[in-house]
């Protein structure tokens, strides 16, 4: 932000700027009438817009004017960053206590609580998933909901056709989604960053089409209904206590709370299994190319490493738990249409990745939180919810543009305990 | 996006049926052939801006659709607003609505540059991509909230055409409105190519394009030149959403993201970074998506054009006329 003219000028410019974008599509409401398009003026709705707009732009100028040193973005991501650090300090803590609320969730928090925590566990999983592609290696999939929806789709179809339960399909599923992301990658992984985002991109699409358009196999637009739900070793959930069912098993009362607890634990076990694998590999040779990829291809290139393995094992891997991921979330809802997998999906995973700090395994909680959790509490502003989203997204990445958790720990180091790098020092990506 | 599936499908179904009752090859292909370059023209015109914004500052600005979307519905409200202002002259009425449209998506392009991707610049390399789909969403759900979500129909303007030929009962029609397209896309094309390639602003602009760091060592003012490059890239957008308009005579919100993923295509396969290059492939993905519809099936035609691209590129990784980016140590 510019910091010329006096704060007075500078808001009416604003304001005559925000007049311009406002009066056509604000002011003047197309309607469908009998004749044709009618158009309902709306001037209130549009003077106090541009009234808010000037108002708040004086008050980030006079804001700037108390300390003429910083500007207001530096200022916010200054206190942001001394937020942050104190989060550093507090992570010792910070990561048993998320862990410990996650394990206790089912107890203390309502159904609707507990039911948004699923959805939220779900985002940290694809989450994760996808860390290890775009966090780890460094490379940028546009189409990551492809997978989850292979995922989903497998488990779905071989459910049907074989009768088998979700832990039986669910290796299979992960393994199906990871074909899918060799057989995609491999002639797609020679292509550097955006080219390969939009091929990613493109290949999310055309599944969804393919999804949408194969009536006979996918049933269409009216997608697959009747998925088998998940069973503890063999105890279905139902709301009867006969023989063989949890409720008869433990002689318990009927609950549809049993299940959605269930649910809350397994796809828990599913993240931290995620977490668990992408930490294990990140110390092995692995993982410690794919990082080494993400700094600098050329130098890899230099020291004999098979570029294009290493990037089809990330996103082979990714694209697993995508899929796990995607067979979880087919089984809770027990129904799946192709409107679940659109590039929404995917822009928020990849939204939740970088917001979080790429690479960050922690951050892609802290952001999951706000993202998922942040809109289903705003609720209901229906309609405005998913515009507050979109203002959020770019207000948050001004703010601060390498995500919550911008420190990075190396995965190895020589004597001694591995020390944080903090941001600055962090090279990669700078163009 | 069914609804614009139908839309784009639309000629080429009526055509299908009717190809099946009589087999006129030749002149059904010139009719295909017509309606692909017009689509095109569209794609092409939207793929400029794409390939301006990432041959300058490398981001993949994807509220450039929604800036699309966005013109397409300035366009009827200015349409609708002059119609009840008594002005139906047609020609004065779209010349009219082509400068209100144009210029306030400029604004448009300007203020999205301004708040949203300004800020980042030199920043992380994916935070402005993560902040450009926040844009997009906002934008989107803007025009769902302030304009509505129901499809926004507009009676033709131009209705008729010139038969080219005909071959057994079966008419090449050259509508009216094809023309009018065509040719504002040739005017516009040409006024940017001025723009580039002799003004001092052009300079600037490929100067920006070859090394922003050394332009802004020789004095260019990189901020105000990439701003302006914003500002152009909206108001073709702008355009081709009239176009977009008064071609299909129906928009909602959605249409952004489709047009504008198929539009970045278009500047992929051309080449990214080239301006004749992203015509190109807009005339290309254009075509692609016609004949596809008109011979195989019109729900497959977006997985046609995007086959061919990922083909494209794994063969030809720069595009048809992209230069091989170097890259030195």
């Amino acid at each position: 932000m510019t910091n010329q003219g006096s704060p007075l000028r500078d808001a009416f410019l604003s304001a005559l700027v925000a007049l311009g974008l406002f009066a056509p599509m604000v002011g003047l409401q197309t309607h469908v009438g009998a004749h044709g398009i009618a158009l309902v003026p709306r001037p209130l709705a549009v003077a106090s817009l541009v009234g808010a707009v000037f108002v708040l732009r004086l008050a980030i100028r006079l804001w700037q004017g108390r300390r003429p040193a910083a500007g207001m973005s530096m200022m916010a991501g200054a206190a942001a960053g001394r937020i942050a650090l104190a989060a550093g300090r507090a992570r010792r803590f910070l990561v048993p206590a998320l862990l410990a609320l996650a394990l206790l969730m089912p107890v203390v928090a309502s159904r609707s609580t507990l039911d948004l925590g699923v959805l939220v566990l779900t985002y940290v999983m694809l989450g994760w998933g996808l860390n290890i592609v775009v966090g780890l290696a460094g490379l940028l999939d546009l189409g990551y909901v492809a997978f989850y929806a292979v995922g989903a789709y497998s488990y779905a179809l071989i459910a049907q056709a074989t009768g088998l339960g979700f832990w039986s399909c669910l290796p299979a599923a992960g393994a199906l989604a990871a074909l899918w992301g060799i057989t995609l990658g491999f002639p797609v992984l020679r292509l550097r960053g955006d080219y390969l985002a939009i091929v990613t991109l493109a290949f999310g699409e055309i599944i969804r089409i393919v999804l949408l358009n194969w009536v006979s196999l996918t049933g269409g637009p009216n997608g697959i209904s009747g998925i088998p739900r998940p069973t503890l070793f063999g105890l279905r959930f139902t709301m009867t206590d006969e023989p063989g069912t949890f409720a008869g098993f433990f002689h318990l009362a009927p609950s549809s709370a049993h299940r959605l607890v269930f649910l809350y634990y397994v796809i828990l076990a599913l993240a931290l299994l995620t977490n668990w694998v992408t930490l294990r590999l990140r110390r092995q040779p692995l993982g410690r190319v794919w990082e080494a990829l993400r700094e600098d291809e050329i130098a890899c290139r230099s020291l004999g490493i098979n570029i294009t393995t290493t990037k089809l094992t990330a996103f082979a891997v990714g694209a697993c738990f995508g899929g796990f991921a995607g067979a979880f979330f087919a089984t809770r809802q027990g129904f799946i249409s192709p409107e679940s997998f659109t590039f929404m999906e995917s822009a928020t995973v990849l939204a939740i990745v970088v917001l979080g700090g790429m690479g960050s395994q922690l951050g892609v909680v802290l952001a999951a939180l706000v993202m998922i959790g942040g809109p289903e509490m705003f609720r209901a502003l229906a309609d405005y919810r998913m515009l507050i989203f979109g203002l959020a997204l770019v207000v948050m990445m001004v703010l601060r543009p390498r995500g919550l958790v911008t420190e990075r720990k190396p995965s190895v180091s020589l004597g001694g305990a591995a020390r944080a790098i903090p941001a600055a020092l962090i090279a990669e990506g700078r163009s | 996006m069914l609804w614009l599936g139908q839309g784009l499908g639309l000629g080429s179904r009526q055509a299908a049926s009717w190809r099946i009752t009589q087999g006129v090859g030749l002149a059904y292909a010139l009719q295909q052939l017509i309606n692909g370059i017009t689509l095109g023209m569209i794609y092409g015109l939207i793929a400029v801006g794409y390939t301006m914004v990432y041959g300058i500052i490398g981001m993949i600005n994807f509220a450039h659709g929604d800036v699309f979307m966005i013109g397409a519905f300035l366009s009827l409200i200015a349409l609708s607003g002059l119609a009840s202002l008594g002005i139906t002259a047609v020609p004065l009425a779209l010349a009219i609505t082509l400068v209100f449209a144009a210029a306030l998506a400029a604004l448009y392009g300007w203020t999205i540059e301004r708040v949203a991707y300004r800020p980042l610049r030199g920043s992380f390399r994916l935070a402005p991509l993560i902040s450009a789909i926040g844009m997009s969403i906002t934008l989107q759900n803007f025009a769902q909230v302030t304009q509505g979500a129901r499809v926004k129909p507009l009676a033709p303007l131009l209705p008729g055409g010139l038969v080219l030929t005909r071959a057994g009962g079966f008419a090449v029609q050259l509508s009216w409105m094809q023309i009018a397209i065509a040719i504002t896309t040739v005017l516009c094309l040409g006024l940017f190519t001025w723009l580039v390639t002799k003004t001092p602003l052009g300079r600037a602009m490929r100067a920006c394009e070859q090394d922003l760091k050394m332009a802004s060592l020789l004095g260019i003012d990189t901020d105000r030149t990439i701003g302006l490059t914003f500002v152009i890239g909206a108001a073709l957008a702008a355009v081709a959403g009239l176009l977009f308009l008064l071609y299909y005579g129906a928009i909602d919100f959605y249409i952004g993201f489709v047009a504008g993923v198929k539009a970045f295509t278009a500047a992929v396969l051309g080449g990214i970074g080239s301006l004749p290059g992203a015509v190109l492939g807009g005339l290309l993905i254009g075509l692609i998506e016609t004949f596809w519809s008109a011979y195989f099936s019109v729900q497959y035609k977006d997985v046609a054009a995007f086959s061919i691209l990922a083909i494209t590129l794994i063969f030809l990784p720069t595009g048809l006329l992209g230069r091989a980016d170097v890259e030195k140590v």
